[in-house]
C-alpha cells in the first residue's frame, strides 16, 4: 500500500487526517492518502504567485520541451509515488482497480495524456493562434504584423477539482504548466494516480515542484476541499453533474464541465444510407465504456430510427462485464454504492413512456443491471424515442446508453438542446450552414468523425488560453494622431 | 491504589451521589419536573427508591430529544425553580419547532466551572472578549458573555443567525453563505480594530479560520490584533485542523483549546495539549453535572473498550435538567481517565456514521 502525502507547493505534508483508496472489487486498501483541510488550501492559494514566479524562470519553449520529456517518463518510466515507486503497468492496474475502468482503457488514457504532452507545442500554437510565446511571458509584445498585443494571466495558479471516474480529463490541465501558471489539483477520491504520476513526470523533466499543490482524499471532506479550491483560486475548473454546471453558470472564475449530451445527426440526404455509418455510431456510443462527455448519447435521424436503434442494439446489446484485465473488457464498473441501481431504476421508469422502446432487451441475456459484491455494471442500452419532447430524447448516462430519436432535420438544432460534440452526417449545404450558426453545439464535426475523435489542436469547452489569459490594451507610446 | 485510581474512585462516588440527588429532585412528587413526574407513571420501577447510583440510570429508556420540541418549555424544569428568572435556549430549528431547554442558572454554573480550566496567562483576568459565534436564542451567546464577565471582562458579540446559513447551504446558495460569513467577519474586524483591548475569544473553527485569513489579507494576524486565548468547538475541530490552526493561523504564542458542547450537556473540556498526543483531541464531560459514555453501536447499554469506537451517550444530571441517557449524533473512541479529569473521555468525535450523510454544517 502506498502512503501518499498532501503536496503543498512541491513539499510533502504529513497530514493528521487520512483516507484509503480501495480496490473496487476486493476492498483492499491500495493507498493511504493524506487529507488537507479547507483552510490549508486557502492558505496555500495565497502563495500562488511564487508558483508563477518559479515557472517564469523558464521560457515557454523550455517548458514545452520539458513536457515532451515528461510524456516519455509518464508512459515508460518507474516514477516515485508517495513512499514507493510505481511502474507504468502498476499505474494502469491501480487506476483500473480503484476507478472500475478496464485496464486497456486506462492504458489508452495514459497514452492520450502523453500524446498531449508530446504535442504541447502544436497545441499551444493552435490555441494561441500562433501568438509568439514571449508575448505571454513578458505580458506584451509586437506581432509580426506590427500590432502591439498584451496578454495578462487571469491567475497565478489554476485550480482543478478532478473526477474519480473519468481519467481522460487530465489532458485538459496539462497545458497550464507550459503557460507558466501554477496548478492546484484536487484529485478525485479514487483517482489520485494520474495527478501524482504526472506531477512526478513533470518533476523528472525538470519542472519545479514548487509549481504544484495536490490535495488528495475526499469522502466527507471532499466537498470542503473542492469548495476551498474553487473559493481561493482566481480561475478553476470543476467536473460534475448538471447540478454542478448550473451552480457555477455565469461565474467567470469557474469553468464547470458536466454532461456532454454529445450527438450524431443524420441529414435527410444521407439517412437512407444509415448502415454506412453504423461503425462510426457504435464506436461513438460504446468505446471508453460510454463514460465520457464526448461519448455519443443521442443519434438523431429524420427516419429509419427504429432500424438504426435495432442495428446498434444488435452490436452492443450482448456486451457483458468481463474481468478488468481482459483486453476485450468493454464495460467500466460503477464503484459508488447505489449509483448504478439509481440509474437503472430511472431508466426503467422512463422507458415506460409510450414514445420509448428499449431495443437492447431482446439482444441481452439477462438484466441491464449486473450487481457484484462491491460494485455494479450497467449493460449497454439502446432506446428508440419517437417524440423529441420525451425526457429520454436528451439524456446522458455514464455507460453505453444511446437514444435514437426520430426528428425532422429542420427541427434538430432547435430541439436537440446543448451538445458538447455534435457530429453531422450530411452534405446538405443549408443544413451545414445552419449547424455552423447554431449556438447550442460546442464542438462541431461535419463529416465522418466519431464524437470521441478529438483533435487536440481544437479548443475544448472553451479555449483554455481565453480562460487563463486576458487580452488587454497596452501602449508604450501615444497612438498615431487621429 | 495509584493516585489516578483514587481520583477515579472519588469521581465515581460523586457521580453516584449527584445521580441520586438529581433523581430525587426531578421526581419529587410536589416540586419535581412535570415531564418526569408524568413519565414515572409509565416506568416499571420507582426512581425515588430504585435509583441509587449512576449505573441505575440504565433502568430508564433512552431519552428521545424530540421530546424537547415545543411547550410548555418549563416541563423539564423542577417546579422548585419556577419562581426564578428563567431563560429558554434553543438548538437546531432551521425548519419546524426547535428543541429547547428552560434554564435558570445551569449555563452560568457550567461556564464558571469551565473558567477554572482556562489558563490566566492566555485569558487574563479583567480582559475583554469577542464572542464569534451564533447569537439569538442560543445558550452559547449568553454563556460566553457570562464566562467573560465572571473573569472580570466585557464581552463583545456579533449578529449571527446559523439557521439562515443552513437554509442557504441547503438551497445550494454557496456564494450567499460566503457573503454572510464575510458579514460576520466584518463585524468581528470592526470590534477588534476599535480599541476594545480584546484578548479572549470564543470562535467556531470556520469563523476563526475566516477571521485569521482576513487578518492575513490585511497584513496582520490573530496574535498581532491582540488575541492571546481562544476556545473553540465543534466536530470540525479535528486533529488536522488543530495542527493547522496552531502552526499556521495562530503561531506559538496564542493559546487555543478545543471544547465539545451542546445545549443539553454544557461544555466538555479538552485534555490539555500535549505534543505527544499528536493533536489527538480528547474531551471530558463536566462530571458530575453531565457524563459521557462511548457505547457499542448495537447495544447502547454496553461500554466499548478503551481505544475502541462507539457512539457517544450523554447523561445530564443538574438540578435543572435530568437526561438519563441520550444518544448523541456523534461517535468517537473511548479514552482513559486523566488526572485533571478522572473519568472516561472521548476522542475523535465525528458525526455518527449512519446519520453523517444527512448533516449540513454551516458557517459556524
Amino acid at each position: 500500500m502506498y502512503e501518499i502525502p498532501v503536496i503543498r507547493w512541491g513539499k510533502p505534508y504529513a497530514s493528521m487526517s487520512h483516507t484509503e483508496v480501495v480496490h473496487f472489487e476486493t476492498g483492499e486498501a491500495l493507498a493511504k492518502v493524506g487529507e488537507a483541510n479547507g483552510g490549508m488550501i486557502k492558505m496555500d492559494a495565497k502563495k500562488a504567485r511564487k508558483a508563477r514566479e518559479v515557472l517564469r524562470e523558464f521560457s515557454i519553449e523550455d517548458l514545452v520541451a520539458k513536457c515532451k520529456v515528461a510524456a516519455k517518463a509518464f508512459v515508460e518510466e518507474d516514477l516515485p509515488l508517495g513512499d514507493g515507486v510505481q511502474s507504468p503497468d502498476d499505474f494502469c492496474r491501480l487506476q483500473s482497480a480503484t476507478t472500475g475502468m478496464p485496464e486497456h482503457m486506462c492504458r489508452f488514457n495514459m497514452t492520450k495524456n502523453a500524446f498531449v504532452l508530446e504535442n504541447m507545442d502544436k497545441i499551444l500554437d493552435a490555441l494561441t493562434r500562433g501568438l509568439p510565446y514571449d508575448i505571454l511571458t513578458n505580458g506584451y509584445g509586437m506581432e509580426d504584423r506590427g500590432v502591439m498585443v498584451s496578454y495578462q494571466p487571469t491567475c497565478d495558479a489554476a485550480g482543478w477539482v478532478l473526477p474519480s471516474n473519468s481519467p481522460g480529463v487530465h489532458t485538459l490541465w496539462l497545458p497550464v504548466i507550459p503557460l507558466q501558471i501554477g496548478l492546484i489539483l484536487k484529485p478525485g477520491r479514487s483517482e489520485p494516480w494520474t495527478p501524482y504520476r504526472m506531477y512526478e513526470a513533470f518533476a523528472k523533466a525538470g519542472v519545479p515542484r514548487e509549481a504544484f499543490c495536490l490535495y488528495p482524499g475526499g469522502g466527507a471532506s471532499g466537498a470542503e476541499l473542492g469548495g476551498a479550491v474553487l473559493e481561493s483560486c482566481e480561475r478553476s475548473v470543476i467536473f460534475g453533474g448538471q447540478a454542478t454546471v448550473d451552480m457555477y453558470a455565469g461565474n467567470p472564475k469557474v469553468s464547470a464541465h458536466g454532461p456532454g449530451y454529445s450527438k450524431i445527426v443524420l441529414g435527410e440526404d444521407v439517412v437512407d444510407d444509415w448502415e454506412k455509418y453504423l461503425d462510426l455510431i457504435v464506436d461513438s456510443v460504446y468505446l471508453n465504456s460510454g463514460r465520457s462527455c464526448i461519448s455519443c448519447s443521442g443519434v438523431w435521424a429524420p427516419r429509419h430510427g427504429a432500424e438504426i436503434a435495432d442495428a446498434i442494439a444488435q452490436r452492443i446489446g450482448p456486451v457483458a462485464p468481463k474481468p478488468m484485465n481482459d483486453p476485450e473488457s468493454g464495460l467500466a464498473a460503477f464503484t459508488i454504492e447505489g449509483a448504478a441501481q439509481a440509474m437503472n431504476a430511472q431508466i426503467d421508469e422512463l422507458v415506460k413512456s409510450s414514445a420509448v422502446t428499449e431495443v437492447t432487451e431482446k439482444y441481452r441475456d439477462g438484466d441491464r443491471l449486473v450487481e457484484k459484491e462491491r460494485c455494479s455494471f450497467l449493460r449497454p442500452t439502446v432506446v428508440h424515442v419517437k417524440d423529441v419532447a420525451d425526457p429520454l430524447a436528451d439524456t446522458e448516462y455514464m455507460f453505453p446508453f444511446v437514444s435514437v430519436v426520430d426528428c425532422p432535420q429542420d427541427q434538430f438544432i432547435r430541439k436537440s438542446g446543448y451538445t458538447l460534440v455534435g457530429t453531422a452526417l450530411t452534405n446538405d449545404e443549408k443544413f451545414k450552414r445552419d449547424l455552423l450558426e447554431s449556438r447550442n453545439i460546442d464542438r462541431l464535426n461535419i463529416g465522418e468523425v466519431k464524437t470521441l475523435q478529438l483533435n487536440w489542436l481544437q479548443p475544448h469547452e472553451g479555449n483554455i488560453i481565453d480562460f487563463l489569459y486576458r487580452n488587454r490594451a497596452f501602449q508604450t507610446s501615444p497612438p498615431p494622431a487621429h | 491504589m495509584s493516585n489516578l485510581d483514587a481520583l477515579v474512585a472519588e469521581a465515581k462516588k460523586k457521580l453516584d451521589e449527584q445521580t441520586v440527588e438529581c433523581v430525587q429532585l426531578h421526581f419529587h412528587p410536589e416540586k419535581g419536573a412535570p415531564y418526569w413526574l408524568e413519565k414515572a407513571s409509565g416506568l416499571d420501577f420507582d426512581p425515588l427508591k430504585d435509583v441509587n447510583c449512576f449505573d441505575d440510570l440504565k433502568k430508564f429508556p433512552l431519552f428521545e430529544d424530540d421530546d424537547l420540541r415545543g411547550g410548555p418549555v418549563q416541563r423539564f424544569l423542577p417546579q422548585a425553580h419556577w419562581n426564578k428568572g428563567r431563560y429558554v435556549f434553543e438548538t437546531g430549528g432551521t425548519t419546524g419547532t426547535p428543541k429547547s431547554r428552560c434554564v435558570v442558572d445551569d449555563f452560568r454554573i457550567d461556564y464558571e466551572e469551565f473558567s477554572a480550566t482556562l489558563p490566566d496567562e492566555a485569558f487574563p483576568r479583567g480582559s475583554n472578549w469577542l464572542m464569534l459565534g451564533p447569537s439569538g436564542p442560543r445558550r452559547l451567546r449568553l454563556a460566553v458573555e457570562h464566562l467573560c464577565q465572571y473573569r472580570g471582562g466585557i464581552c463583545f458579540c456579533v449578529d449571527l443567525d446559523p439557521r439562515w446559513v443552513v437554509k442557504l447551504l441547503k438551497k445550494g446558495k454557496i456564494d450567499e453563505a460566503k457573503e454572510y460569513s464575510a458579514h460576520v467577519i466584518d463585524q468581528a474586524m470592526t470590534i477588534l480594530t476599535s480599541g476594545h483591548d480584546i484578548k479572549g475569544m470564543f470562535a467556531t473553527p470556520k469563523l476563526l479560520e475566516a477571521l485569521a485569513m482576513r487578518l492575513i489579507d490585511e497584513g496582520s494576524s490573530i496574535e498581532e490584533i491582540g488575541i492571546t486565548g481562544i476556545f473553540a468547538g465543534g466536530t470540525e475541530f479535528t486533529p488536522q485542523w488543530y495542527r493547522f490552526c496552531k502552526e499556521e493561523l495562530l503561531g506559538p504564542d496564542v493559546y487555543i483549546t478545543p471544547t465539545y458542547g451542546n445545549t443539553l450537556m454544557g461544555l466538555a473540556c479538552g485534555k490539555p495539549f500535549d505534543p505527544a498526543d499528536e493533536y489527538k483531541i480528547t474531551y471530558y464531560a463536566p462530571q458530575p453535572r453531565a457524563a459521557v459514555e462511548v457505547v457499542d453501536f448495537d447495544n447502547y447499554d454496553e461500554l466499548v473498550g478503551y481505544g475502541e469506537t462507539g457512539r457517544v451517550k450523554l447523561y445530564t444530571l443538574t438540578h435543572e435538567l435530568f437526561i438519563p441517557g441520550f444518544m448523541e449524533r456523534d461517535e468517537g473512541e473511548r479514552e482513559e481517565p486523566h488526572e485533571k479529569y478522572p473519568w472516561d473521555g472521548v476522542s475523535g468525535t465525528r458525526p455518527f456514521h449512519e446519520i453523517a450523510k444527512a448533516t449540513t454544517v454551516g458557517v459556524y
